[in-house]
């Protein structure tokens, strides 16, 4: 199309401007004839033009299309360099660029996808590895916490729930230790379930509550019997060193007081002594002397009294803090320890209290008594005042000192006695009116110290009964306990008799399965072992005839290798001897003569079947020997060869006769045929002949040069080909040669063999 | 021998073909003294006759290989 249009301009380019072109030719022409030169002229513009016109429409139509421009480019040789010039590179790569980005542009999606995948991965990954280790993180901190939770509710779970495994109970300790183990962890639990309750869930989604075995929990209960012991051991201890020195400190106290209230007791009587008996001055100094030491002795004893009291109520406070304390711990073997030191500090207490009493009593008495000797001493110091105050040189120990006074003295003295008695008789009559009162008030008094003192002994005695009633309270609580733990004893001995019974029907049952199961097990490996037994008794008598097998075959073997050699000998022999008569036959055959054929090959023949009568193969060759060359021989090829010239010249002769050209005239045509025909004496026959080499004369020089190279067969072949008259002719020929052949190739097979026989290499079967 | 047979056949052939022409000749000559007045004619056709008998003996000679399969049909 574009050529067209192009031819369309040029054909308008030269309507519009051939003109010039021709002008400008024209003058370049002027000489020339005008018409044909403008002809030529025109004719080359006209080609010029188309010439160019196509190859600009060729560079335009490239530039649109580039597969043209590959066409273009590879069919017009240097077209490429032209429209490289004319257009730049080859737009191949731009193409080449698009498809690549296209495809670079799939890959980069595809690896984007994969990057993407890839990172999705990643991410997943790396939140699951940063989840896993937050989650190892969290669950290894709770799993923490949640192991010592677990331990703990496994303690609480295996603590409260029966645990079977205990053995019988025997020891009845261990129920009230686990009594003791259910109240120690029910404490512990009620402290804790709400911190393990929430875990609890977790720990027996995450693990299996364990129930501790039968070891843990005995050794635990030994454990916690060890420890129980080991406190009572402390408390039982701890109470009766206290309770000893609190023993010993009121019994001191006790007989401190007893001591102050003998010393008391003996002081007041002194004192009255002192006071009521009128005993000598020396005596009475020295009743004085004794009564200051009484006194001193009693204020001594009322002091360590005192102290040892003091020391007694610390003792004693001592003793109930343990109480206290050992009661703190809650074990009940301690209790009766606790009661009875309890016993022991109320009987102590009580003790002290009377001994207290009783010296308080005394010394309210000595009081008394002292009051009485205080005022007989304020009396006396009054008297002496008195007396000194009268007789101021005399010094109080008036008693001694009779011979130093004097009668003024004296009876200033005796008159101030006698004022003194009637004061005193006064006094007294005085006194006696006021008895009453004074009883009255004494007695009042009386009342009220004795209302006091009755408060206070009711106070303490009523504090002695009712420690009493607690103590009585508390033995009579113990005694309920332990009557309440022997039933509960016998309860769980009865229930763990049951237990037993259970255990024993459930062991019973076991034990006959396991029995069953162990004879089923010891029987199969019996049948095992047994069925493994005859396998290898099997086995080895297997590979003992195995063994006899061989050595019999191999015997075998030995035998017939003799044997055979025997045989083989005598094939030998018979070898040799076949081969000697095929020898001979081999002979017979080059008895031939130059014209007459060999002798007969009978005898040999015969012989050579005398000698393999009982090999068939050679039988068989002996066999195929042909009649004709058993009865009348065969010619050698050298007469055959001699024979073939003749022959060749008679079937030139006879060429052209067959079955249909057989006339006279034809013979004629023949025999000049063959007198101007002129053929190679010899031509090399081709290995395959065409149907050009099937001319007579051809094959003829083919045979006559295979017989010239000895080849006897390639030239029979040949000369088997000869059609018509010729074959006529030479059939006779042929003949013999087909029969010196066949009795050259029996003969050789049968030397063959005979010498492969004779070798003893192959045996024909 | 096969070779030797085209020989014999030619001996034959050539024996015949002087026999019969000897013999046409003679009848020939013969018929032509006796019936003919020494014509020539006779004689040529007599020992044409002649070759011309032989001639057909020695192709039906040459020929009779091939043409035996034809009678044994």
């Amino acid at each position: 199309m574009l050529r067209a249009c192009v031819r369309g301009a040029n054909s308008t380019l030269r309507k519009n401007y051939g003109r010039t072109p021709l002008n400008g030719l024209q003058p370049c022409r002027h000489y020339t004839a005008g018409e044909s030169g403008g002809g030529a002229a025109k004719v080359v513009t006209a080609g010029l033009m188309t010439v160019t016109g196509g190859i600009a429409g060729t560079i335009l139509y490239a530039k649109w299309d580039h597969k043209f421009r590959e066409t273009v480019e590879k069919n017009v040789p240097y077209s490429d360099r032209l429209l490289g010039l004319a257009l730049g590179p080859a737009p191949q790569e731009t193409g080449l660029s698009v498809k690549k980005q296209i495809e670079l542009a799939q890959p980069p999606s595809m690896m984007e996808k994969a990057m993407k995948v890839s990172k999705a991965k990643q991410e997943k990954k790396v939140k699951e590895t940063t989840e896993s280790p937050i989650e190892v993180a969290k669950p290894v901190q709770p799993a923490q916490s949640l192991e010592e939770a677990s331990t703990e509710v496994t303690h609480i779970i295996s603590a409260i729930s029966d645990v079977p495994s205990v053995p019988a109970p025997c020891d009845t300790e261990m129920t009230p230790v686990k009594e003791e183990c259910k109240e120690c962890h029910n404490h512990k639990v009620t402290a804790e379930t709400a911190a393990v309750s929430t875990e609890i869930e977790s720990v027996a989604a995450a693990e299996p509550l364990k129930e501790r075995p039968v070891e843990e929990v005995t050794a635990r209960l030994a454990q916690q019997d060890l420890d129980e012991q080991e406190i009572v051991a402390s408390v039982s201890g701890n109470l009766d060193d206290s309770l000893a020195s609190s023993a010993k400190a009121t019994l001191q106290a006790i007989g401190a007081q007893e001591a102050a209230l003998q010393a008391i007791a003996l002081h007041t009587q002194k004192l009255k002594e002192a006071m009521e008996a009128e005993v000598p001055p020396q005596e009475k100094s020295t009743q004085w002397k004794d009564l200051e030491a009484c006194l001193a002795n009693r204020a001594a004893a009322v002091n360590d009294a005192g102290t040892a009291l003091l020391k007694a109520n610390e003792a004693l406070d001592n003793l109930k803090s343990v109480i206290d304390k050992s009661k703190g711990r809650n074990v009940p073997a301690v209790r009766p320890l606790v009661l009875a030191a309890e016993e022991n500090l109320h009987k102590m207490v009580v003790d002290l209290d009377k001994v207290v009493n009783k010296v308080k009593s005394a010394e309210s008495e000595a009081k008394v008594v002292s009051q009485y000797s205080e005022l007989v001493n304020e009396a006396k110091l009054q008297f002496q005042r008195e007396v000194s105050s009268l007789t101021p040189e005399i010094q109080a120990n008036w008693k001694g000192l009779t011979g130093k006074l004097s009668t003024d003295d004296l009876n200033a003295l005796i008159a101030h006695a006698h004022r003194r008695i009637d004061q005193l008789n006064r006094e007294l009559a005085e006194q006696r009116v006021r008895e009453q009162i004074h009883i009255d008030a004494a007695l009042e008094q009386q009342k009220l110290e004795y209302l006091k003192s009755q408060e206070a002994a009711v106070n303490t005695s009523l504090q002695h009964i009712k420690e009493d009633a607690r103590l009585e309270q508390e033995r009579k609580l113990s005694e309920l306990r332990e009557v309440m733990e022997a039933e509960m004893r016998t309860q769980l001995r009865r229930q763990a008799a049951a237990h037993t019974d259970h255990v024993q029907d459930v062991l019973k049952v076991q034990e006959q399965e396991l029995k069953a199961e162990a004879e089923q097990v010891l029987s199969s490996k019996l049948l095992e072992q047994e069925t493994r037994q005859r396998q290898l008794s099997q086995e080895q008598l297997d590979n003992f005839t195995l063994d006899m097998n061989t050595a019999y075959a191999r015997l075998k073997g030995v035998e017939e290798a003799i044997d055979s050699h025997v045989v083989a000998e005598e094939e030998a022999r018979k070898a040799h001897q076949l081969w000697l008569s095929v020898e001979a036959l081999n002979y017979t055959l080059k008895t031939a003569e130059a014209g007459s054929p060999t002798k007969p090959l009978e005898v040999a023949a015969q012989a050579v079947r005398d000698s393999c009568h009982d090999n068939e193969f050679a039988l068989a060759l002996a066999s195929a020997l042909p009649e004709e060359s058993l009865q009348r021989g065969v010619y050698s090829e050298a007469s055959l060869r001699a024979r073939f010239y003749g022959l060749r010249s008679l079937v030139r002769r006879v060429a052209l006769i067959d079955e249909s050209h057989n006339s006279l005239y034809q013979y004629f045509l023949s025999y000049l045929q063959s007198a101007l025909l002129f053929e190679a004496k010899q031509e090399a026959p081709p290995t395959q002949l065409s149907g050009e080499d099937l001319d007579p004369f051809k094959l003829l020089s083919y045979a006559s040069y295979c017989l010239e190279h000895g080849d006897l067969e390639l030239a029979a072949k040949l000369v088997n080909q000869l059609t018509g008259e010729a074959r006529r002719v030479a059939e006779d020929w042929l003949n013999e040669a087909r029969l010196t052949l066949e009795t050259r190739q029996v003969v050789s097979l049968l030397s063959a063999y005979a010498n492969a026989v004779g070798l003893g290499t192959t045996q024909a079967p | 021998m096969s070779e030797k047979e085209l020989g014999q056949k030619w001996d034959r052939c050539l024996a015949d073909g002087v026999i019969k022409l000897g013999t046409g000749l003679g009848l020939g000559i013969v018929f032509s003294v006796v019936f003919f007045k020494r014509r020539t004619w006779p004689i040529t056709l007599g020992s044409g006759m002649g070759l011309g008998m032989a001639y057909a003996n020695c192709q039906t000679d040459l020929r009779l290989h091939y043409l035996v399969p034809k009678k044994d049909q």
